[in-house]
């Protein structure tokens, strides 16, 4: 027998998408804090940092992240000789996808500030660390919010998949839903206007975020 | 005792060799133009005294120490030895403030209302306190410059070098500058300059050096050698920046 769809159902929607937003807040802020490392060992002096590095994103860059999830959650099953809950294993997969992507577009911000910005810093005379931290990297970060906010919502959008290990977000609340209601044309429409309600403001406020550095370094507006 | 002290001084890019057994003398107090073709070496020999580009043979030796390889040492040496290069490279996301007590309250570890006092004297030196809280965007590229020399100065540096710093400039910013400049010199702050300024060379500089193929071709006092030049090189250059359509 089957449920019509009512407020309970979307009440359970909307306690599953916490668990969407939890997700991903876990891997872009575990991913950030990997992918800044990843990123200044890419572009550092060093050739084993930037090998380690580059090995590391080409491996998660070079494969399924459906299969990344299979791993991390198979693979925790086994070394902790456990059935576990799926919880830590998409905690992991999505964090160590996320480092590896956040890491490249880093990366790429950082090669893109001018060599002589370097070598300004190095004159006056910063160490290594304090040109980052003083003169690189506050610029870098302003031409990564684009692709960055661009791939958080990539990473929002793509944590549907780990309802495929049975870990109960948006998506995965959606099909159950769907199972007892058959009412999928309703379901699936709301499901997307959900998603769509937590991607649409972050890219707003990211254009906003933009201007207002910007305008306060006398920058003039891009139309 | 000379401040700097480059000895027999070699660099080569593959096997093209940029620099070519290059020994100069900088006494302290005194003003060197650098002049030459493009290519003839003069930015490499620069960008080489403060250790930007490393030499392959010879020895530079500032204040009696020959300059490290690099690392820390490297670095302390360089907080005697300032530098303003020919593109513009405030750091465009700092106030002029900021560009300037940057290298005081970090490398120097100095607190910052001290930093603030030496960043609006520097700035006095370069005639644009009333710039300290622009950024450098807001700035003509002459004030950016004078703004780069005062981050230099900032650092209270015993020489200072300048390449090219006039050359990206539009024409009528390039005598701003070159007042600082004057200025700067009659202080008595030994200085190192790349220039294309041969007015500037012959009026301020004690001693005036012609590059050519990576060589020291030609040094004297500037007026002697802009009236009388020893090589027919010399004698071409100067014939072709004075008179260009010539």
């Amino acid at each position: 027998m089957s449920r019509d769809f009512e407020w309970p159902e979307f009440l359970f929607l909307l306690g599953a998408l916490r668990w969407t937003i939890v997700l991903s807040l876990i891997a872009f802020v575990g991913g950030g804090v990997g992918g800044l490392v990843l990123a200044i060992a890419r572009t550092s002096s060093h050739a084993i940092l930037r090998w380690l590095a580059a090995t590391y994103i080409g491996m998660m860059q070079g494969t399924p992240v459906l299969m990344q999830l299979f791993l991390a959650y198979y693979g925790l099953a086994v070394l902790t000789g456990i059935r576990i809950d799926p919880w830590p294993a998409v905690t992991l997969a999505f964090t160590m996808y996320a480092a590896a992507f956040l890491g490249e577009i880093w990366r790429g911000a950082i090669l893109a500030i001018p060599r002589q910005q370097w070598e300004a810093a190095a004159a006056i005379p910063l160490a290594p660390a304090a040109q980052l931290r003083y003169v690189i990297l506050p610029q870098a970060f302003r031409i990564a919010i684009p692709p960055t906010v661009g791939f958080l919502v990539q990473l929002i959008k793509g944590t549907s998949i780990a309802s495929i290990i049975g870990f109960v977000e948006l998506t995965r609340a959606g099909q159950l839903i769907v199972n007892v209601t058959f009412q999928p044309m309703v379901v699936y429409p709301l499901i997307a206007v959900l998603y769509f309600a937590l991607c649409w403001p972050i890219s707003l406020a990211a254009l906003r975020l933009e201007r207002r550095i910007d305008a306060a370094l006398g920058i003039k507006q891009h139309p | 005792m000379p401040l700097l002290a480059l000895s027999n001084i070699r660099k080569r890019y593959g096997s093209n060799v940029v620099l070519d057994d290059v020994s100069l003398d900088v006494e302290p107090g005194e003003v060197v133009a650098v002049i030459g073709r493009s290519g003839s070496g003069k930015t490499t020999l620069l960008r080489c005294i403060n250790g930007l580009e490393k030499i392959d043979d010879g020895s530079i030796v500032f204040d009696g120490k020959p300059l490290p390889l690099g690392g820390p040492q490297l670095r302390e040496a360089r907080r005697h030895i300032g530098i303003v290069f020919q593109s513009l490279n405030l750091f465009p996301h700092h106030s002029v403030e900021r560009n300037i007590t940057l290298g005081p309250t970090i490398t120097n570890e100095m607190p910052l209302a001290e930093a603030k006092r030496i960043a609006l004297d520097v700035l006095r030196e370069v005639d644009l306190e009333d710039k300290l809280h622009a950024y450098p965007t807001q700035l003509s590229g002459g004030q950016q410059q004078r703004v780069a020399i005062a981050r230099a100065l900032a650092m209270r540096p015993r020489l200072m070098l300048f390449d090219e710093i006039t050359s990206a400039l539009d024409p009528e910013l390039v005598g701003e500058v070159v007042k600082v400049l004057e200025r700067l010199a009659t202080s008595g702050m030994t200085m190192v300059l790349v220039t294309h300024e041969m007015g500037f060379a012959r009026r301020t500089a004690d001693t005036l050096v012609f590059m050519h193929r990576g060589r020291i071709w030609e040094k004297g006092p500037p007026r002697e050698s802009f009236a009388a030049p020893k090589t027919p090189e010399l004698e071409g250059f100067i014939r072709a920046v004075l008179d260009p359509n010539d």
